[in-house]
């Protein structure tokens, strides 16, 4: 079935596919659209789960933590400040091995009071034991989300699905719902190993000395390392039975390209736009979209970005003191290429606090890039278009 | 009062093994085994942070013969929510679920997600027990703390300036179904709470005085004794309320005055005899006060 909904309804309907069995959450914009439409599916019946309308995001995540601890399937979704409140928890949730699901809708955060979109909110949660998954459109984002749960359940870790503020949560797109009855052979019932049952009594998250707790924190960094596999492996039973494929890193149009733009989000739309018209111009550049955040890609990431001169890295996000989050983890992951192998690499921060990004900025990094012989250093905080 | 011998009106059921963690004389630990031997096997714990952390063992070890999730400070009534939405999710109506805080994780830090789901009207017991202070991480004062009372945070000559907060009355502010104290110096009084409790649904609330020797700065064999004397000097008076309205007198408060439970603790000991008639007085005024709300209701 088409419908034509904005990334938030994505989000929703993902969820009823999924059918979650206890959802938590609390209202923040541009998030709300979300729970107000599950609010209505678990009203009239589409969805047969729990909703808790609690009295924070903080006690949002609590109650999902409640909920998967004891065997249930269970999302909330969230934005920029509500994420922020909810930072505590997610170490918890991480660490505590529970498959939550949660939407997170990328806000600019406060002060001064901003709604519109960038990525310091999710990149601030980046150490809490969560797999981040980015979205580009919002058949990408129904798609995640339904993935997520079978990711989230294999390796019982917690999964964040990322979409940008208004430019997918409130934006409209013809979006292909599958039927429910495909998804359900999919993905089944959540049957966990380990839960809270009178029947098999265990303590969970009591003391953990000095002795144990390295193990733990290795076994969650194994399961980390299990993620790509895993979820290529989810997705390519999704691309089977559904015909659509979202991948963990996507090249676009990088053959033989001295130049690269590396984007997530939204942003790629706009450069797969700028690429476009730049190779019908015979321009040697392409496109790399980083999907998966955490755990970062880095082997299929050196594999694809070998050998190519240079690399343009698209931050609408910026860590104070240091640069673009983006260009730094993927300086970080190149290092060890051969120094003939490695790309050159600019970080450009810009979009903060939901500035557009048009074709002509990204056309002026790609320019910028392209136009730097290498004599002067590269830099992983060029900011781009601020007044003076 | 006629005298019962404790082991006829004890249930029999155990769900606290020997071996534990707490102190001796510990008010919390007393507290758990006979709240869960009036709840039964069927109940899963909800456990923020708080001495219990430490008292139910470190892992691979467990204290209580239960399910038990160790959760953040301030999360008890909104991780006890989660468990139960996700029983009935399965369809489970049988088990309760069982929040368990002491007074820093209830009065302070998680008073907002105790109020939240009091007024949602959870279906769990959230138990206080109440030490009168972070003793946990060695005696800090909360708003549980009571007037006049040395904390390492509150030095003998700056003791605690504030009476306590009513707890008790700000949950049956929520309209809950039952709240309710209750102490271990009356365990046939507190076992007949828990098992109206349980009987109930909704959001339930009891609140608990469990005396902590290092804290107070007594010795481990008066436990019990101060928290009856708690009871009869109307200090910690024995009440239950239905549905925020009705206040009933469980046990009944004889007024002794607060001179000896006060000269008992080493918390007090730096009060002079116009600091105890400050506290008397308040003692007496509180009394009044839950006096008009038990006849009015």
């Amino acid at each position: 079935m088409k419908k034509v909904i904005v990334g938030n309804h994505a989000v929703s309907w993902g969820v009823s596919l999924a059918r979650a069995e206890v959802i938590a959450a609390y209202p923040i914009t541009p998030q709300t659209q979300i729970v107000e439409e599950l609010a209505e599916m678990c009203d009239d019946g589409r969805l047969a789960a729990r909703f808790i309308k609690v009295e924070s995001e903080h006690s949002a995540m609590a109650a999902c933590i409640g909920a998967a601890a004891t065997g249930v399937r269970t999302f909330t979704a969230t934005s920029s400040q509500g994420l922020l409140l909810m930072h505590e928890l997610l170490h918890w949730a991480g660490l505590g091995r529970l498959p939550i699901v949660m939407a997170d809708i990328n806000r600019a955060v406060a002060p001064g009071w901003n709604i519109w979109t960038d990525q310091n909110d999710t990149l601030a949660q980046r150490d809490t034991g969560w797999v981040q998954l980015y979205c580009e459109n919002n058949q990408e984002v129904l798609d995640t989300t339904v993935q997520a749960f079978a990711l989230a359940e294999k390796l019982s870790l917690p999964v964040m699905i990322v979409l940008d503020a208004f430019f997918l949560s409130h934006t409209s797109e013809p979006v292909d719902i599958p039927e429910p009855a495909d998804v359900d052979a999919f993905l089944s019932r959540r049957d966990a190993a380990l839960k809270l049952d009178t029947s098999d009594p265990h303590a969970f998250g009591a003391l953990t000395t000095p002795a144990v707790y390295m193990e733990m924190r290795k076994r969650q960094q194994e399961a980390f390392d299990r993620v790509l596999e895993t979820y290529q492996l989810i997705d390519a039973d999704w691309d089977r039975r559904f015909g659509r494929s979202w991948s963990a890193i996507e090249s676009y149009r990088t053959e033989d390209a001295d130049t690269v733009l590396v984007t997530s989000g939204t942003i790629t739309s706009t450069a797969r736009y700028v690429i476009n018209e730049r190779r019908e111009r015979g321009e040697k550049v392409g496109l790399l979209k980083i999907k998966m955040f955490r755990p970062f890609p880095t082997a299929a990431l050196r594999r694809a970005l070998a050998g190519i001169p240079k690399l343009a890295v698209l931050d609408r996000n910026i860590s104070p003191g240091h640069g673009g989050i983006f260009a730094e983890e993927l300086r970080s992951a190149l290092y060890d290429l051969p120094a003939d192998r490695r790309p050159r690499i600019d970080g450009y921060v810009l979009g903060l606090g939901g500035r557009d990004v048009t074709p002509d900025v990204i056309g002026e990094c790609l320019d910028a890039t392209r136009g730097n012989d290498g004599a002067s250093s590269s830099r992983e905080d060029i900011w781009v278009g601020v007044k003076p | 009062m006629t005298q019962i011998p404790l082991k006829e009106i004890m249930p029999n059921g155990e769900f606290l093994e020997s071996g534990h963690l707490a102190c001796p004389g510990c008010g919390a630990s007393l507290s758990m085994r006979m709240v869960l031997k009036a709840m039964g096997e069927k109940t899963i714990v909800a456990l923020p942070a708080c001495c219990w952390s430490i008292i139910a063992g470190p892992y691979p070890q467990s204290s209580l013969k239960l399910p038990l999730y160790h959760s953040a400070f301030e999360t008890g009534a909104s991780v006890a929510s989660g468990i139960k939405a996700a029983l009935l999710a399965r369809g489970d109506t049988e088990t309760t679920v069982l929040a368990w805080a002491g007074d820093g994780g209830t009065f302070d830090i998680g008073l907002q997600a105790l109020s939240g789901a009091a007024e949602r009207n959870e279906d769990f017991l959230y138990v206080c027990y109440d030490n009168e202070a972070y003793m946990n991480t060695g005696i800090q004062r909360s708003s549980a703390t009571p007037l006049g009372a040395w904390t390492t945070t509150t030095p003998g000559s700056h003791p605690e300036g504030r009476p306590k907060k009513d707890i008790l009355a700000i949950l049956a502010a929520h309209r809950i179904p039952y709240a309710a104290s209750a102490t271990v110096a009356y365990p046939e009084d507190l076992l007949a709470k828990v098992r109206k409790a349980k009987s109930i649904r909704g959001t339930r609330f009891l609140h608990l005085l469990a005396p902590c020797p290092p804290g107070w700065k007594t010795g481990d064999d008066e436990t019990i004794e101060l928290a009856r004397m708690a009871v009869r000097a109307r200090i910690f008076p024995l009440v239950e309320i239905e549905n925020g309205e009705t206040w009933r007198i469980t046990v009944d408060s004889p007024g002794d005055p607060v001179g000896p439970y006060l000269a008992k603790q080493g918390r007090f000991k730096h009060l002079g005899r116009e600091d105890a008639a400050a506290i008397q007085a308040g003692v007496d005024a509180r009394w009044k006060a839950l006096q008009r709300r038990v006849a009015g209701s």
